[in-house]
Order: C-alpha cells, then structure tokens, then sequence
C-alpha cells in the first residue's frame, strides 16, 4: 500500500493545487515586487505589474532569474524580509564560480523538511526506520536538508555525513541504518568498501537509498540495487530553490513528482525562452510559491528535462518530471555534437562497464578528442592483449554508433579513479584550459 | 590442465611489486610467470601454488582478474625440440594465443606453458605425438 507524508495534498484533485497555486503565486508576486530591488525594475522594464499575474497561466509575463543575478546581488540583495527573520544560511560550493547564498525563515525550514520527508515516506520510511545521512552537513543543503525530514518523519537519523568511508561502513554494518541518504556515486563507493572489507549487502539492513545532488542514470541505479540490495530512489533539488526536496519519486521509478504546491515548474526553450508543451524536452524552470526568505521567480536551472501529468499509479496528483539528462553547463559539444556525460554512462552501463568513468575532452589543431576512460570489473573479460583490443574496440564502436562521437577508450585498473565524497567529477574539459 | 591466473594492470612503475607483494603476504608461491604489454596496459600471467587463493587475494586488493585453463607441456630440451612441437601444433591445426616457459624442472626437458584457442585440441595433439603434459601435482600446484 502507498504511504504518502502529506496524503491530502499530495493526492489532491488538479484544480485544488491549482487554486492554492494561483493565491501563492499572486501573494509572491507582490511581496517580491515591493521587497525586492531586482525584481520591482525587472517586472518595470519588462512592463508587467503585480496586477498583470491573475493566475499561474500569467507565470509566463514574468521576467526570468538567472544565476549570475544570484551573484550580482551577492549576499543579500534577493533576500525578500529582514535578516532578524532568517533562521538559516546555506551556500552553493562556488565550484562554477562565486558561490551564492541562500536564507530560510523559521517557516521555510519546515516546508524544506516537510517537502524532503514526502521522499522519505514515499520511499518506504516511517517512524520505525534508521536514516543514514552520508551527504556533507554544513553549507551543503544536502546533510541538514535530509537530516530535518527524517526527524519529521520521526525516523532515527544517524547524521554521519560525508567522508570517512571505512566508518561509514562500520556504522552500516553496526547501526544498522534502513535508509541510505548520499549522492548517488558516493554510494556506490559504499558498495565497492563494503565489498572490500570481505562483507556484502546481505551483512546490512538496508531497504532503501534516496540518491541526488548530481545527474544519474537507470542503468546506475540497478547496479546500486544489486550492490546494497536496495530500492533506489531519486531526489530533486537546487540550493536556490531550497535544496533536495524540490521533486522527489515514488515507487513507480518513472519520473519525479514535483512538490508544486510550493514550487512551480515551467519547461522552457532554452534559446528563446518560450514554455513547451507537455512531453517535450526543454530547460527546467522553477518558481517558489511560499518561500518567504530567498522567493525566486522563474529561475533558469540550466538543467534539461521534461513534465507529465499522466496519472501516476502511485495516486499522486503532483506533475512528474523526468530525472534530469544533465546541466546545460554539463553538456560537452564534441565536434559539433552535443552529448551529455549522463548518455555516455548509460552506454557504459549497458556494455557491462562500471559507473567508474572519466571523460577527458581535449583539442589538438583544432579538432576535439574525446578519451573515455572506464575502470574494468573484478572478473578480467579476456586474458589477451588481442581480447582486450577488441573489448576496447566494441565499446568505441557502440559510443560511435549510439552517441555519434568518436572517442577512445582507456581501460583502467579497478579503483583507480579517484572517488568522490559528495558530488563526482566525470568530465575534464581541457579545451576550457586553452580558451 | 592446469589453472593459470592472469590480471590486468595499468602499464605503470610499481604495478607488479605491488602485485607480488600482496601475494607473497598471503603465502602464495609464484611457478611461472609472463607478462604481455601494451603501451597502456598489460596482463600479468602466472602459475601460483594455490589459484582460487590467489584469485580471492586480489579480488580483495582490487585487481581485475581472472583464471584461465593452460597446459603444460614436457619439450624435448635439444636444439629444435620446440620448433618440432610448434610445427606438429600447426599441422594439427592447434592455434596458439600465446605460449611462455616454465624455469628448469627436468633433466631433458623443457617445460613450456600453452594457451590454446581449443584447450582439448591442444591436448589431444599432444598425447597424439607422444609428448607428455604436468599435472598439478606434479607442480605443487592445488
């Protein structure tokens, strides 16, 4: 039977969340036009006053937020009431550049925990389970994140967060966690530990993983459920949204129910900006309807996917997106076709490689190379120089045939590619080093 | 036939100390050896004392490995006395996918690994011509 957190909004007929929409949206509207600088001379450039925005169906006059406006206004400059009502602070890592920041008033942390706990829920817990935390507690909205929902629902939250995998293990193996919070490649490192200190999932009690924080694939996903003998679930979310607990899946596996009673969401054409229609691929673009501290409207996610409102089996009414192929920051254009890193770890996948791969994409007179290079598994394919050539031959040939591009493939030792505790790093780009 | 292991190692300084380290620290005993390389990788061939040991030994430690099943042959140790097994091989139609020597054993022969794409076909050439194969025992091997 589905367990649902929050049944009667979860489930609640289309025009409900509709009308809740249209009264949120019109109350945010108002409050960012007359609290925030940025957005006041946006919407009065843009011609569209607060009165313009009758329903959600008017979303669309409104101007977009983009990153670099997050670092313009850095620290405080979209922050929509006075700092004596912000509770909290998280930050973005700055890995892509100045880091931005974010701020939660005492009503956002409980709809940022009450949001993440409908993943904990739809994933199997309750009060009996024993969360394990390994996302970074800090800055990072993924530790705290996680850990305020799991105390929601009333779980035992062991606050591990990340780094130290040996003792990970140890508390796995001891503590005897039934849920397992973590990015997604760290977890796998989890599995490959565990299986290198002799043990196996059948020494955890494990039953389930919610995973996010970074693109991953299905074909990942079956190798964690085989590896810590789990059900996989994916979590959605952005620090500038809120952090994890944006969108979130239920036990169907097809796609991310968005919590859209705080968060609007809008697929876009990423190069003119027009919303699509259903079932199409675009640019995933996020409104906060309640937020009271950080209430972004409109904002460019930068990430590419696409919404359903099919009927999920699961009885949620909340409109499905699917897991993100990737950033549009992500995507590598390799001479002249464009591929996400998230295609060629499918590929990899399904040729019976590991998740453990780098890309490294470099140009020499004027022409892009591509190497792919892939750990090889604990059993040797083939104990020939010849043998190896052609393992390495048919996995270009099927990157070429099923990706379009040509690359070459290395491979590599198992655990050789440095492992990642929070979010992986696949792609080298050293074309960025050139220009 | 005997149980080789073979594994893959990235064509780099330190990766077979390394390797023969870890074995010798599980009391495992090298028979044979050879190594075939390319720029970027190689694979590591050995005859060990206690195969499935050894396999489980590297597992831990990482490798990516595997067991294969080799024969080994007892050659006439005279000038010409492998050419005449290879010519015989051939004439068979016994394809070899490589082939490495074992270190002194007999008085009069020399002992040489073989690798054959059809392992029964190798053996029955063999026992054919009247040349003699080791067992397991005979190498200390379990």
């Amino acid at each position: 039977m589905e367990h649902y957190y929050q049944r009667e909004i979860e489930t609640a007929p289309r025009e409900q969340i509709r009308k809740l929409q249209n009264e949120r949206l019109l109350a945010t509207v108002r409050r960012v036009y007359e609290r925030v600088p940025l957005y006041c001379e946006r919407m009065q450039a843009a011609g569209v006053s607060p009165d313009d925005i009758k329903s959600i169906d008017d979303l669309k006059k409104l101007p977009f937020t983009y990153k670099q406006d997050l670092r313009d206004t850095y620290p405080y400059g979209m922050f929509a009431v006075p700092l004596k009502d912000v509770v909290r602070l998280h930050a973005s890592s700055g890995t892509t550049g100045k880091q931005i920041v974010v701020g939660y008033t005492k009503n956002d942390m409980e709809v940022w925990a009450d949001c993440c706990a409908r993943s904990i829920v739809a994933a199997g817990g309750s009060e009996e389970d024993i969360v394990h935390v390994s996302y970074g507690y800090g800055l990072f909205t993924g530790g705290l994140g996680m850990d305020a929902a799991s105390k929601k629902v009333g779980a035992t939250t062991i606050p591990v967060s990340s780094g130290n995998t040996q003792r990970q293990i140890t508390i796995l193996k001891d503590f005897k966690p039934t849920i397992l919070c973590s990015t997604p490649s760290y977890a796998l490192h989890l599995a490959e530990a565990l299986r290198e200190s002799g043990a196996s999932k059948d020494d955890l009690s494990l039953k389930a993983g919610i995973f996010g924080a970074e693109p991953w694939t299905n074909e990942m996903r079956h190798a964690l459920e085989e590896e810590l003998g789990i059900k996989a679930f994916d979590i959605y979310g952005l620090t500038e949204i809120i952090g994890p607990g944006v969108a979130f899946e239920c036990g169907e596996q097809t796609g991310m129910h968005v919590n859209e009673d705080h968060f609007l969401i809008e697929i876009i054409d990423p190069d003119t900006g027009e919303v699509l229609p259903e079932d199409t691929q675009g640019e995933i673009v996020f409104s906060c309807i309640t937020k009271e501290a950080f209430p972004i409207l409109r904002y460019r996610t930068r990430d590419i996917g696409l919404i359903t409102r099919k009927p999920c089996p699961c009885g949620r009414t909340l409109v499905k997106m699917t897991k993100p192929r990737g950033r549009t920051d992500d995507m590598l254009i390799i001479r002249g076709v464009n591929v996400f890193p998230s295609q060629i770890e499918t590929v990899l996948l399904e040729q019976g490689y590991t998740a453990n791969y780098r890309i490294i994409v470099d140009r020499s007179q004027n022409l892009d190379s591509v190497d792919v290079e892939v750990e090889i598994g604990s059993e040797l394919p083939s104990d020939t120089i010849k043998g190896l050539d052609r393992q390495e031959k048919a996995l270009e040939e099927a990157l070429r045939s099923l990706l379009g591009i040509s690359a070459k493939v290395k491979l590599l030792e198992p655990n050789t590619i440095e492992r990642s505790q929070g979010k992986a790093v696949r792609v080298i780009d050293k074309r960025k080093l050139l220009d | 036939m005997i149980q080789q292991l073979s594994v893959f190692l990235q064509n780099e300084p330190g990766k077979l100390a390394a390797i023969t380290t870890a074995l010798a620290e599980g009391g495992i005993d090298l028979r044979a050896l050879s190594i075939a390389d390319t720029t970027d990788f190689g694979i590591l061939r050995m005859l060990v004392s206690d195969a499935a040991k050894a396999r489980a030994i590297l597992e831990q430690k990482r490798y990516s490995a595997s067991v294969t099943a080799v024969t080994i042959a007892a050659v006439p140790d005279v000038p010409g006395g492998l050419a005449g097994v290879l010519t015989m091989l051939a004439n068979e139609g016994v394809n070899i996918e490589y082939m490495y020597s074992l270190i002194g054993r007999g008085e009069d022969k020399a002992y040489m690994v073989f690798r054959a794409t059809d392992g029964s076909k190798l053996l029955a050439a063999l026992a054919k011509h009247g040349i003699a194969t080791i067992s397991n025992e005979e190498l200390g091997i379990r």
